[in-house]
């Protein structure tokens, strides 16, 4: 299945999971948050919401800023 | 409560207000007025120097999207610190776009405060106040601790904070200009109506900026880039420290009224022919 993480497309199994998505990228356990189409996935739901055809998936840090 | 003498000043030549003037902002106490952007430090170490020279209790950080390739992270910076983290929602041009970005930084960061920023255009980045007010109340009612971001703008400081704001942001100029406060008058009136925190954010250029937003009556004032992007950047976080300290000590003293004419400090001579 087709999904956008953070902007770029990538083909991902069906039945991968915010968690595994989010792994692919850091290793960070804390610090991080997850928008799936613009609704904020909390921490404690990432291993159970399973991503679909299309989804398109924010994953945000805080950085230097303000 | 006492606010000069021995206690204020440490051996080194360090000034401090003592607890008896704690800033307070959503019920929670800070013994620093000075709150510390993170945005254009050319590094962490550099930002890590500036914010220790500062002495901020409280620092702001924006949220984007992970870079897996990025080393070290400002959170790391903060923690070491002890400084509490006070995350923007820089970069939204829309209430929903903020919205979300605070919901995000509250997932990441364990933080209800959220310094809401939302710009109306990219050359000016001043605020836009429809899309700010629209967001504000959408925060408050999902249980945020609220501040901010607006133009020198004494209605709508009043709106937000009927809307329940946890203090109120105004800028002195647009962000990054260093233009210093240019319209004081309006920055006093907000100061004169405001029942929450008036924080001046945005526009500070050098020490005395800092000093007359606090002798105008500001709680706190929030700058980054006037320190960040300094020659030396450790050097004007000390001078902004110590400016904004000096600053709330003229205004707790009350300064003179203008004359127009001369007043005499001095006794006046009596000439011996009198």
């Amino acid at each position: 299945m087709r999904v956008t993480i953070n902007g770029t497309a990538r083909e991902l199994p069906a039945g991968t999971t915010v968690a595994q998505a989010v792994r692919a990228l850091t290793p960070a356990a804390t610090g991080v948050a997850v928008a799936l189409n613009d609704e904020v996935v909390r921490r404690s739901a990432w291993d159970s919401t399973t991503l679909g055809e299309d989804d398109r998936v924010e994953v945000l840090t805080a950085v230097q800023g303000g | 409560m006492s606010l000069t003498g021995e206690r204020d000043t440490h051996a080194d030549g360090t000034v401090v207000l003592d607890d008896g003037d704690p800033l307070v902002i959503g019920g929670e106490t800070f013994g620093s007025r000075l709150i510390m952007g993170t945005g254009g430090a050319p590094s962490l170490d550099v930002l890590d120097e500036a914010l220790a020279a500062s002495g901020t209790e409280l620092t702001t950080v924006a949220m984007r999207r992970l870079d897996p390739a990025s080393r070290g992270s400002v959170l790391d910076v903060l923690r070491e610190r002890g400084v509490r983290v006070l995350p923007n929602t820089a970069g939204c041009f829309t209430a929903g776009e903020a919205v979300l970005t605070a919901r995000l930084a509250r997932e990441a960061l364990g933080t209800p405060w959220v310094k809401l920023e939302v710009i109306s255009d990219e050359r000016t980045l001043l605020p836009d106040p429809i899309e700010t007010f629209d967001a504000a109340e959408r925060l408050v009612a999902d249980g945020f601790v609220v501040l901010p971001y607006i133009g020198d703008d004494p209605a709508l400081a009043r709106r937000l904070e009927q809307a329940g704001c946890a203090a109120v942001m105004p800028l002195g100029s647009p962000i990054g200009s260093g233009l210093g406060i240019r319209n004081p008058h309006s920055i006093e009136l907000i100061v004169e109506a405001a029942g929450v925190p008036v924080i001046l954010d945005a526009g500070i250029g050098t020490a005395s900026d800092a000093a007359l937003a606090m002798e105008l009556g500001c709680d706190a004032v929030l700058l980054a880039s006037a320190v960040t992007r300094a020659h030396r950047p450790g050097l004007m976080a000390a001078a902004m420290r110590r400016a904004v300290v000096a600053g709330r000590m003229a205004r707790l003293a009350g300064r003179i009224p203008r004359r127009r004419y001369a007043e005499a400090s001095s006794p006046a001579i009596t000439p011996d022919h009198a």
